[in-house]
């Protein structure tokens, strides 16, 4: 007897896998028929440098899940990444901070600035949307205001970020630790389960005793972390950070995590998802520059790309809901 | 003198998957009528509902309006033949006004704008019909329950409904309010409007009704003059004797033991000075009507929302207020009274819901133990009979008894000996309502201290060993099981004549 359930579960499992990574399919097809249409695509240089664009996004795209998966949004975090790889800039140029000491300053505000979005949001009852919207202002604001509108030179050690060991960048490899630390804290810490239950439903998880405002808090203060550690990331590349950097950042991130399947009212969410639907952007990006596709038509694509992933995916949870 | 009746269900039947949750039931309503549906919770009730308002297709048996036979494939086809559903949750547009909701969808417009005159005119009309005089511009947000409900009224009738389904419309009226209601019911019935009425409080069957069907476990009891005595009904609907329906235990209460102290418990506008105490192996039951500040009570006991004064205390210790962690580290569990609100998270598995209550407690260094939890789990699921295909199962997928198995497995699997019951089988089919109080039963024989707050008299009889009453946020008496009946409890509940002599503590 089990071995006819046996030999019935392989193709449903495939099935099933199949239908719960969707975005993942879609990245395969993807990759697919650009390595037909151009000879560029699979080449080591070209995937090292969607490697290197992916890191950045995924990145506070990692970020970004923690406060989806809650139930909230963090419209802030482009401003947060330029901010933080600012002050460490300061802290390293101007304030002779040794150049270690910078960068982890510069964390340290992402951190910061992610738990005033997450006080603000728990204690201060505002919307998320708002607390976000408000912090992608001041934060934005003070990084013209640190740097007076001009690039300021990185530390080395933040520089180091954007180089390379032998012939594997830096980037990709901070971003294989952060997606490690960020899928280890979604799946397999207190905290991390708590997010689901406060995003799928708030008040049953206080009601269980669940510490809700302060996972809210705690999981505004990572996304500014990672946030943070994505603005490093870029001024390392740069060797600079740059007032203007990550502008418009946190679209792509709020991009890639609902491409990766999660839901914008909480409690649905996965890392690897995020991670695919970072993929996702950055091999379009990638591919459309191949083929000799403008930007502006690409910004088309991207959105009709989102639209699909996310109108697919609601089909799949209707069908599967009845 | 036969009247053909403005809708029959005429021995229909509906089946969902493999359960047949109505099985040949007829029912009519007729002009100038009013029809009362009685039957317990999982009866059938809803569904005979859904199926007159088009949104449930019978498998078997007709509709016939006004004689002759319809399909009803939606609730727009219902609505054009002018049937018009009341339900518990008012379809009502709260930051509109009352003239722009009860106009909702045909807006009186001149020159491709809205003709607010006419719109405050032909709104002013319909509040007219059914005796309302309230300024048509206020936002609907801005009213009470009871007035609110009343505009939903004004609108059906507004659109020529005939036939008028109120699904339980007096469950979060005060008495007051009711007495309006059943005022607008009878000037409608003198019109001759057809009604059929839902309520799960007996009196006002006699009260509102001309006839009564009653439904148990989907079928057809039998139908009857909405002035036969109570005892009757109560025996038609459930079939069997109170006795076998709540399952008493054996075990004496420990009065020498207290569990849970209350006293001099206050929070401004919620409720005044209450105190009780339950005992080691006591189930104490909380009765009233809605609204009279039964949920807000264990609210503050579960540490849910604070209070002004007063003290709460588990075995001598004094409880920290407005913390459910305090609670829970006293061994309260509060099974919270809108399960899907406010209980479950519904797209999390069975096992995620049983453990969120020990989710931090039972982890090390702030890692889950998984599998520990998983095991736990499972045992509580066993024991609890909870009905699911694996643990992994989102609870949305389950139904409502189940559901509310998995509230009460989550403080089991917390090991709690409080148990803070708020409406503990609402929406709870029969059987698992039995296997519930089974469970509080057993909670209670362990040494347990358990607290039900019921709005269904019947059980709070059938399971407490020993019943308070509140009324408007006090407590208006205590009644041993022994002593206490519908009428006394219903009497205490309502009436205002011991008001002044309710000062006294006990």
């Amino acid at each position: 007897m089990t071995t006819t359930v046996k030999a019935h579960k392989p193709s449903f499992k495939v099935q099933r896998f199949l239908s719960n990574n969707g975005a993942l399919v879609g990245l395969v097809v993807l990759c697919v028929v650009l390595f037909i249409a151009t000879p560029d695509f699979l080449t080591g240089q070209n995937i090292l440098n969607i490697g290197i664009q992916v890191s950045t996004v995924a990145v506070l795209a990692f970020g970004m899940t923690f406060v989806i998966v809650a139930g909230g949004i963090d419209l802030s975090v482009g401003s947060v990444a330029a901010l933080s790889s600012m002050a460490g800039g300061f802290l390293f140029t101007s304030s002779g901070v040794p150049g270690w000491l910078a960068l982890v300053g510069g964390l340290l505000i992402g951190l910061i600035a992610g738990a005033v979005n997450g006080l603000a949001s728990a204690y201060g009852k505002l919307p998320s949307f708002i607390a976000t919207l408000a912090m992608l202002s001041v934060a934005r604001g003070l990084t013209l205001v640190i740097s007076g509108g001009r690039p300021i030179a990185t530390s080395p050690e933040v520089s180091f970020l954007g180089s390379n060991i032998g012939a594997i960048p830096v980037p990709i490899m901070v971003l294989v630790v952060a997606a490690g630390i960020a899928w280890f804290i979604l799946n397999r810490t207190v905290l991390g389960r708590s997010m689901f239950a406060v995003g799928g439903n708030s008040e049953a998880a206080r009601l269980s005793g669940l510490p809700v405002k302060r996972i809210v808090v705690t999981v505004f203060a990572l996304s500014g972390l990672f946030a943070a550690l994505a603005g490093l990331l870029l001024a390392g590349r740069l060797d600079s950070a740059q007032p203007q950097a990550a502008v418009g950042y946190e679209l792509d991130a709020i991009a890639a995590v609902v491409i990766g399947g999660a839901s914008l009212s909480g409690g649905v969410g996965r890392i690897s998802g995020t991670f695919v639907g970072a993929l996702v952007l950055v091999v379009i990006r990638n591919g459309l520059n191949l083929l000799n596709v403008t930007s502006f038509w690409q910004q088309v694509v991207i959105g009709l790309v989102i639209a699909l992933a996310v109108g697919f995916d609601v089909l799949r949870r209707k069908s599967r809901r009845s | 003198m036969i009247e053909t009746p403005l809708i029959t269900l005429e021995g229909v039947s509906k089946t969902f998957g493999t359960v047949q949750v109505i099985t040949d039931v007829t029912v009519d309503v007729r002009a100038g009528k009013v029809q009362v549906l009685l039957g317990e919770n999982g009866a059938g009730k809803s569904t005979l509902i859904k199926m007159m308002s088009g949104v449930y297709q019978p498998d078997g048996g007709r509709i016939l309006v006004d004689g002759i036979a319809v399909s009803l494939p939606n609730a727009h086809a219902a609505e054009k033949l002018g049937i018009a559903t009341i339900h518990q949750e008012l379809n009502l547009v709260e930051s509109l006004s009352i003239a722009e909701n009860v106009m909702m969808g045909r807006i009186p417009t001149r020159f491709g704008m809205v003709d607010r005159k006419a719109l405050r005119s032909k709104a002013r009309d319909a509040l007219g019909r059914i005796g309302l005089d309230i300024d048509v511009d206020t936002l609907v947000g801005d009213l009470g329950i009871a007035r609110q409900q009343l505009v939903e009224i004004a609108k059906a009738l507004s659109i020529d409904a005939r036939i008028l389904i109120l699904d339980e419309p007096t469950a979060a009226l005060t008495r007051h309010e009711t007495d309006n209601l059943f005022r607008v019911v009878a000037e409608l019935r003198a019109r001759g409007v057809g009604m059929l009425f839902i309520s799960h409080h007996l009196d006002e069957i006699a009260e509102i009704g001309d006839t009564v069907v009653v439904l148990r476990d989907g079928h057809f009891v039998a139908e009857v003059s909405a002035s036969t005595p109570q005892a009757e009904l109560v025996g038609m609907m459930v079939g069997r004797s109170i006795d076998e329906q709540y399952p008493r235990r054996s075990s004496p209460v420990d009065t020498s033991t207290a569990v849970l102290k209350v006293t001099g418990l206050s929070a401004k506008g919620r409720f005044q000075d209450i105190g009780f105490t339950v005992h080691a192996g006591e189930v104490l039951g909380i009765a009233g009507l809605v609204g009279a500040g039964r949920t807000e009570v264990i609210r503050a006991i579960a540490g849910v929302d604070t209070y002004d004064s007063g003290t709460i205390s588990v075995r001598g210790q004094v409880l920290k207020k407005g913390s459910v962690g305090a609670a829970i580290a006293a061994e309260i569990g509060h099974v919270p009274e809108d399960r899907k609100g406010l209980g479950l998270v519904l797209d999390a598995s069975v096992n995620d819901n049983l453990g969120y209550a020990t989710l931090a407690s039972s982890a090390r260094m702030g890692l889950p133990d998984f599998s520990g939890q998983r095991s736990r789990a499972g045992v509580i699921a066993e024991t609890l009979r909870i009905r699911m295909l694996n643990i992994d199962q989102p609870v949305r997928l389950l139904s409502g008894g189940n559901q509310q198995k998995v509230v009460f497995g989550r403080w089991i699997l917390a090991q709690s000996t409080v148990l803070l019951l708020d409406e503990p089988t609402r929406g709870v089919d029969v059987g698992a309502k039995v296997e519930i109080y089974e469970l509080i039963n057993s909670i209670a024989a362990a040494g347990g201290a358990v607290i039900v707050v019921s709005s269904e008299l019947p059980e709070v009889l059938g399971i407490s060993d020993r019943i308070i009453v509140m009324r408007d946020g006090r407590i208006a008496g205590e009644v041993s099981v022994s002593e206490a009946t519908q009428d006394t409890i219903m009497t205490l509940a309502t009436s205002d004549s011991n008001r002044s002599s309710q000062t006294d503590e006990d």
